[in-house]
């Protein structure tokens, strides 16, 4: 079983689409790894994988060896940095062409989750995140059928945006882990306000605090709010380091990453993902996060079983 | 050898035989079952054992019994449209609850949405009536009335509590959408607006069989700007091809946002890639306008209202109403009939 050396899984799950579970996945592998551990990244997403691209390995493939398919490297450890390895596997990696459509009915896509939990050789790995498609149909019945016999599974971070109809979707994502008896690591509210870069107000684009009232109303723990950055979406589109107006604040503090660069120019900055996005001001945002979820996986603080 | 997915034949596979009825099976499909509809049913390698296997090889052949009832029961709609994106949360069921309201807005227009996001519906809290059942009578079920001319259907109102999930695999989310076609009294309506989740699965190939014969005069496909969002309207775009539904044209949603304070404008999905205008030049498909993030549309959707209603003078209702005339010119409509000038 290719799970066996996988010390804890966690899914990130949410009932509304395009809220940034990607994007969230992304950012807890990334976040993890900066804290030294050996994380992976299995995208269940079949008809709409976003995680190649987010972690801008879109044109690789997967190495096929005796035993499974060898998952695609995304950086090596650097033990100097205290930096864990991160890999990746995805249904975008098995693509001809980026834009071929996936058209499979269930069964088909319960085969491949099957497969994809099977047959992917991780090797020694901390903690692997599992990012799925929005809803409560076949890949999740997958899943949880699948993984609830494993001992590993820690739990699910649901993601949200802030605003009713957005809650409205992922209540029901909730009740299916109550259903199913995945326990729920907590709750976080992506999309939480946007910080003008010229006068620096903060607009709610989509509301706010849904996320935090709705934890507390299924009685989870809310992990916090992360706010829209577009810099984070330049880092992940173009790789372009993110900077900053001086004097940029995050949570009332003052962020010290790179500040007052040259905003106007797109370009490719050299290094890799996990070192540039030190560099973003949602990196600190996702450290507390991370902080959280590490330590309820561990047992710290126990994750709730919703009832 | 890199192991890559032959999809394309698949594909041909279930889109041109996607309504065999579907056999009764004593046991859960296997894992490599090449689909109780599909033509090597009971015959493939993999369904020796199975305990399906006489079962799924002498199930009836034929195309679907029920497509000729949705066709009659859908005969007085007289126009039918799909709302796609391959992308979840780009305003899909927005975009689609304000195009009914748009062409609800002629009074002599009646308007219908049915909402096929069978996991995560959406359209019931946006048009205010997520408290609503459905009421079936001799002639079947009844839609649930927002207004005199616009009428609903969704699989939120059959929910015991509003949080409930629905926990379905793809056969009886089929079924569900069946059952929205083919008993819903939808009666003499102009239009009738598709809404549908997010990717290129079950849903949308049910919707497409489901509606061939009646036919549709195409789909309207909703992105958001940046590249990752354009990534997976790629695929339903080629989707689209590969099933012989026209594409109307595309729409970007929540394009720039103009600070409500110093009225600067950031792009906060940046259009990297060119947006949906590189997009829609790519593929040929007509670019039907952009409409930019304004927060007071998500507003007017959590509290059930219709935001041309709330904010008319808005620069976002201007940019939604050239977007609902430029989707009625390429219906092949007179714009100003369906969307009066004020």
């Amino acid at each position: 079983m290719s799970l066996q050396r996988v010390k804890h899984i966690v899914l990130v799950l949410s009932g509304k689409g395009g809220v940034g579970k990607s994007s969230i996945t992304t950012q807890l592998a990334l976040s993890l790894s900066t804290a030294g551990h050996v994380v992976g990244i299995l995208d269940i997403d079949l008809t709409g994988p976003s995680i190649p691209r987010l972690l801008g390995i879109e044109s690789a493939k997967v190495t096929q060896a005796p035993g499974g398919w060898v998952p695609v490297p995304v950086h090596p450890a650097n033990p100097e940095k205290n930096i864990g390895a991160l890999s990746c596997m995805s249904l975008g990696f098995l693509l001809r062409e980026r834009g071929d459509a996936v058209v499979w009915r269930g069964p088909k896509k319960t085969a491949m989750v099957r497969q994809f939990l099977s047959d992917v050789l991780w090797g020694d790995i901390d903690y692997l995140l599992i990012d799925t498609p929005p809803g409560t149909s076949d890949e999740h019945i997958s899943l949880a059928e699948t993984l609830l016999k494993q001992a590993q599974v820690a739990g699910a971070v649901v993601v949200t945006t802030p605003q009713a109809v957005a809650t409205a979707d992922v209540k029901k994502e909730l009740n299916f882990c109550m259903k199913t008896g995945i326990k729920v690591i907590g709750v976080v509210e992506n999309m939480s306000g946007f910080v003008c870069p010229n006068c620096s107000e903060c607009t709610d684009v989509f509301s706010r605090g849904g996320g935090e009232i709705m934890a507390q109303e299924f009685g989870v723990r809310f992990l916090g709010s992360v706010p829209i950055d577009p810099q984070f979406v330049m880092l992940v589109e173009t790789g372009k380091r993110p900077v900053y107006p001086v004097g940029t604040k995050v949570d009332g503090v003052e962020f010290r990453g790179r500040t007052n660069g040259d905003t106007a120019m797109d370009v490719k900055d050299p290094g890799l993902l996990v070192e540039k996005y030190q560099d973003c001001s949602l990196c600190p945002v996702f450290q507390n996060i991370t902080k959280e979820v590490v330590a309820v996986v561990n047992g710290q603080g126990n994750g709730v079983v919703v009832a | 050898m890199a192991p890559s997915l032959e999809v394309s034949e698949y594909v041909q596979d279930v889109l041109s035989h996607p309504l065999k009825v579907g056999p009764k099976l004593v046991a859960p499909e296997p894992e490599h079952c090449p689909g109780p509809e599909s033509e090597s049913a009971g015959k493939a390698d993999s369904c020796e054992g199975c305990p399906n296997q006489a079962i799924c090889a002498s199930a009836p052949k034929g195309p679907d019994p029920d497509i000729p009832v949705i066709t009659e029961r859908l005969s007085g709609i007289k126009h039918k449209v799909l709302i796609l994106s391959g992308k979840g949360g780009v305003g899909k069921s927005t975009f689609s609850s304000l195009l009914a309201y748009a062409f609800a807005t002629n009074p002599d227009s009646t308007v219908g949405i049915m909402d096929t996001d069978i996991c995560g519906p959406s359209i019931p809290k946006m048009m205010g009536v997520e408290a609503e059942t459905i009421h079936v009578s001799g002639g079947g079920w009844s839609p649930v009335w927002v207004q005199d001319n616009l009428g609903v259907m969704s699989v939120q109102f059959m929910l015991p509590n509003r949080d409930d999930a629905v926990i379905w695999r793809g056969p009886k989310k089929n079924g569900l959408i069946k059952q929205f076609l083919k008993d819903v009294e939808w009666g003499d309506m102009d239009f009738l607006l598709v809404d549908t989740p997010p990717g290129t699965s079950d849903e949308h190939l049910s919707v497409n069989s489901f509606l061939k014969e009646s036919g549709v005069d195409g789909a309207v496909v909703v992105t958001t700007p940046q590249e990752v969002a354009l990534l997976d309207v790629r695929k339903e775009i080629d989707f689209c091809r590969k099933a012989g539904i026209k594409v109307l044209g595309i729409v970007e949603n929540m394009s720039g946002f103009v600070c409500p304070k110093c009225t600067h404008e950031s792009q906060i999905f940046q259009a990297t890639t060119g947006g949906a205008r590189a997009l829609a030049k790519e593929t040929n498909i007509p670019f039907l306008g952009a409409v930019p993030l304004d927060p007071r549309i998500g507003i007017a959707a959590d509290y059930g209202e219709s935001f041309f209603d709330a904010w008319p003078d808005s620069p976002a209702c201007s940019a939604l109403k050239v977007v609902v005339r430029k989707v009625a010119e390429e219906m092949g409509l007179r714009p100003e009939t369906v969307l009066p000038e004020d």
